[in-house]
Parts: C-alpha cells; sequence; structure tokens
C-alpha cells in the first residue's frame, strides 16, 4: 500500500505490523509520537504488545532489558538526552546479547538546549556494542526498522535505526508499505537463546565476572559484532528479494569515475545526491559514497571502495569534540591507514542542532574536495 | 580452590550462567560490617525475614528458619527491621 507518513508515523505503523510482546518507552522530541503513536495501536486493540509507561529513559531501557531476556520481541524509541540517559543500559543490553531494537530520531545533544536533528546522540553510543542503521529516507526508516528486528535476532545484538530528527522524523513521504502478514511472515517467531521465566531451567542472568571472565565474555561480545556483517546481508538480500526493495550496506552513487567522493550517512545522502546530479551536469567528476551501517563498522568493504578514489571528503553530523577530525573522519582514515597509497581524506563537520544542510553546502564541500585544498583540519559547513 | 578457567569462545552468549554452583562460589558474606543474630526461643516462624533477605541468607530446613548462612549474608539488616517478634538483632560485627 502506497501511504503518506512522516518519519514518526512510519516507524509506528512498522512497529505496529512487527507487533512486539513488550514496548516500554518515555517520550522525548523528536521521537516521542512513534511511541505515542504506537500506544494508539495498544489503545485500540490492533497489537498484542504489553506497553509499559515507564518514569525515564533509564527505566524503558531496563524494562526492555527485563522483557528481552525472558525471550521476547521488544522494541523502544527514543533520542537526544533520552538516548544518553539509557547509556549505562545500553551496555547491558548489548553484553546480555538481547536483540532489543530501538528507533531513535536522531538529535543534538544539550548543552545548550536544541531539539533539531544530528548526530549526536547516536553516534555518542556507537561504542555500546549496539548495531546502527543509519537512514536516508522514511522508506528506508520503514524498511530498516523490519529488517532490525530481524538482523538482531540472528545476531543476538541490539539494535537501533535512527532517522535524523526533525528532517525524517516530521516530515512526510510517499512510502510503500508491507501487508502485515507479509512483515509477520518475514520476520517469524524470534528465537531466543533463554528464557528467564523458565523455572524449569533457572539461569541467572548479568552474573558479576571480575578479573577472571569479564575479559572473555567481552571478546565474546566482540566477536558477535565482528561475525554480523553476514549476517545483515543475508537478511537485506531476503528482504530485497522478497520485496524488491534492497540497501547494500554501503552504496556508490556515480562512484565510477569520481575524482572526489563524500562519504556520508543519514539524510543529507539526498542532499549529496542532488549536488552529485548538478556537478556532474557541469562535467565534474564526483560521486556519493552512503554508509548505512555504521555499527558495524565495515572495514573491508569501506576498504575496498574507498582505495580507488584519490580525494574523499567525510561528513559528519556531530563533532568528536577535540578529535583529530569527525567521529566517522578518524574511522575512515584509519580502515586506509595502511594502504600502500592513501587517498587524500578531508573532515567536514555540517548540520548540528539542525542546522540546514543545502545542496550548495555540498557543492562548496565538492569542490573543496575537488580542489584538493584545506586549511584546517576540520571544515565546519556553514558555521558563521 | 584451583579450577580450570574457560576460555572466550567456550562461553554463553551473552554471559547466561546455568550452572547455580557459580554462584554458590562466590561467598559474599565479607561485606559485612553488622551481623544479625537470630533468637530460636523469639522466633514464630512467620518467615518474614526469608521473604525481604536480598541474598537468600536465611536458612530453612522443612519449612522453618534455622538459622542465617554468614557466608552470603552482606549485614543489610532487613530481617531485624521486618522481624514482628524481634527475633533477630542485629550486633557489631566482630574483628
Amino acid at each position: 500500500m502506497i501511504l503518506a507518513k512522516t518519519g514518526n508515523e512510519a516507524l509506528a505503523y512498522a512497529m505496529k505490523q512487527i507487533n512486539p510482546d513488550v514496548v516500554a518507552a518515555y517520550p522525548i522530541t523528536p521521537s516521542t509520537e512513534i511511541v505515542q503513536l504506537f500506544s494508539n495501536y495498544v489503545a485500540d486493540g490492533e497489537v498484542d504488545t504489553e506497553f509499559v509507561p515507564v518514569e525515564s529513559e533509564h527505566s524503558a531501557m531496563t524494562a526492555c532489558i527485563g522483557a528481552a531476556a525472558c525471550g521476547r520481541r521488544v522494541m523502544t524509541a527514543t533520542a537526544s538526552q533520552g538516548l544518553a540517559l539509557m547509556h549505562e543500559m545500553l551496555f547491558i543490553a548489548a553484553g546480555l546479547r538481547l536483540p532489543i531494537v530501538m528507533a531513535v530520531a536522531s538529535r543534538s545533544l544539550s548543552s545548550p538546549l536544541n531539539i533539531h536533528g544530528d548526530h549526536s546522540d547516536s553516534v555518542a553510543s556507537r561504542d555500546s556494542g549496539w548495531l546502527q542503521f543509519f537512514c536516508e529516507t522514511v522508506q528506508e526508516g520503514y524498511d530498516a526498522l523490519i529488517m532490525a528486528v530481524k538482523i538482531a535476532e540472528r545476531a543476538y545484538l541490539p539494535a537501533i535505526v535512527a532517522i535524523d530528527g526533525f528532517i525524517l522524523s516530521h516530515c512526510q513521504e510517499r512510502i510503500e508499505t508491507l501487508e502485515d502478514g507479509a512483515v509477520r511472515e518475514f520476520l517469524g517467531q524470534p528465537r531466543p537463546n533463554y528464557n528467564l521465566l523458565d523455572w524449569r531451567n533457572p539461569i541467572l542472568v548479568g552474573p558479576a565476572t571480575l578479573q577472571d571472565y569479564y575479559f572473555e565474555f567481552k571478546r565474546s561480545e566482540i566477536e558477535g559484532m565482528n561475525r554480523v556483517l553476514p549476517v545483515i546481508e543475508e537478511v537485506q538480500q531476503e528482504f530485497g528479494q522478497k520485496f524488491g526493495r534492497y540497501y547494500p550496506v554501503l552504496e556508490e552513487y556515480r562512484c565510477e569515475d569520481a575524482e572526489a567522493v563524500l562519504v556520508v550517512m543519514g539524510s543529507a545522502c539526498g542532499t549529496c545526491r542532488v549536488a552529485v546530479d548538478q556537478l556532474r551536469a557541469q562535467g565534474k567528476k564526483v560521486g556519493l559514497a552512503k554508509l548505512r551501517v555504521f555499527r558495524p563498522l565495515v572495514h573491508a568493504i569501506l576498504k575496498k571502495s574507498l582505495a580507488r578514489f584519490r580525494r574523499i571528503g567525510v561528513m559528519d553530523r556531530v563533532d568528536a569534540v577535540n578529535s583529530y577530525g569527525g567521529p566517522l573522519f578518524t574511522e575512515i582514515t584509519s580502515v586506509l591507514y595502511d594502504l600502500p597509497e592513501r587517498p587524500a581524506v578531508f573532515s567536514y563537520v555540517y548540520g548540528l542542532g539542525g542546522r540546514e544542510f543545502t545542496p550548495e553546502d555540498a557543492r562548496m564541500v565538492y569542490e573543496q574536495v575537488l580542489s584538493g585544498k584545506k586549511d584546517e583540519l576540520v571544515t565546519y559547513v556553514g558555521v558563521r | 580452590m584451583a579450577r580450570k578457567l574457560k576460555g572466550w569462545q567456550e562461553l554463553p552468549c551473552g554471559a547466561i550462567i546455568t550452572d547455580m554452583q557459580a554462584v554458590k562460589e562466590n561467598k559474599t558474606g565479607a561485606w559485612r560490617s553488622q551481623r544479625p543474630v537470630w533468637s530460636r526461643e523469639k522466633c514464630r516462624q512467620c518467615l518474614m525475614c526469608w521473604i525481604y533477605c536480598p541474598d537468600s541468607a536465611i536458612m530453612i530446613q522443612d519449612g522453618k528458619v534455622v538459622g542465617i548462612d554468614y557466608d552470603y549474608c552482606k549485614g543489610c539488616g532487613n530481617c531485624a527491621s521486618i522481624c514482628p517478634a524481634k527475633a533477630i538483632e542485629m550486633e557489631k560485627e566482630k574483628k
């Protein structure tokens, strides 16, 4: 069915079709609507979900962890300070290998207070052991949320699906939705490792592991992340074959003979596509590498793709304060470090706190990358 | 106590413990600065202490309280404060 939906509406609709067993959430802009709309589905009896309205995001994630440890399919949504308040529990969800799926309407972090979109919240959670998917469009957010449930449950890892706050969360787009039955059939039943409520087989969840075992458990968790890429590709292939929409983890747009390529995550990919088309029309060889999957970091794919280019700009919608470039920039440069001939890589930070990022800005960045000249380590696009 | 430690590839996904012996091995009673002392004479066997003990340190036999397991009791005093018969008193832990 073709529908007009905002990002929040689309994710709430996907959640309805997923029909999770438990949703525990606390409202926070710009993700509030996702759970607000979903609670309508609960109230109207359209889903079987046990809805837990908690008193904070910390409790929301805690309730999700408890429910997921009981082998249930569990989801939540949050943003910004809410995600920051969950921070402690994010590590616990990942360490317990619980496949919780969380929609994040990415937003800046205070202070100063700002409710608009950037990647400060999601990227700040990157080392928590959660999978992270960044979406370009509302359609992609809808599809990614459904796929994330399957990926998370196959890999026993929690997953964040991030749509840019307000830019996607509150803007309406035309989306092609799936049938309820098709979503249910695609996802099947969860296959939990264990169930905390199975009193015939008592288990202990969340033990203390001191110097003797903590390192080994972390090593095993890291391996879970190291091995997840084939699972992601498998689920995406399956989704593509069934529903005709396939999203590669790294999509190259007009990159064949490109002399300058930008690596971008999230909704700015669309802006950069426009700039690429405009510059290509002027005969300038530019391309876009859209990175959908931020965690796991797809080293091999990034290396193979980016090694062919001479000049690369990396776009971060968040700053890693006082680091050697934006967060994605430092990851891309370390991926490319051991190449015999390294491309020149430039760091751009843009769009903080919802600052507009226009095709004109993108063209300016492309021109600068093409010229190969940079004055500063990081260029802050559009800052006065 | 010498036991062979497992390598990371031998561990259960998500650190789930199915062998409850692991908890028994990890004695936590040494945290205590106060110890509950139970009086058999005053005890009415209402089992409130058993319900409220966060460490399962109230020893039960045949449905009756028979004492306190000091290997695991952390000395929180919940049992003493909940006991309606004042059969449990907190005493300073001896060095």
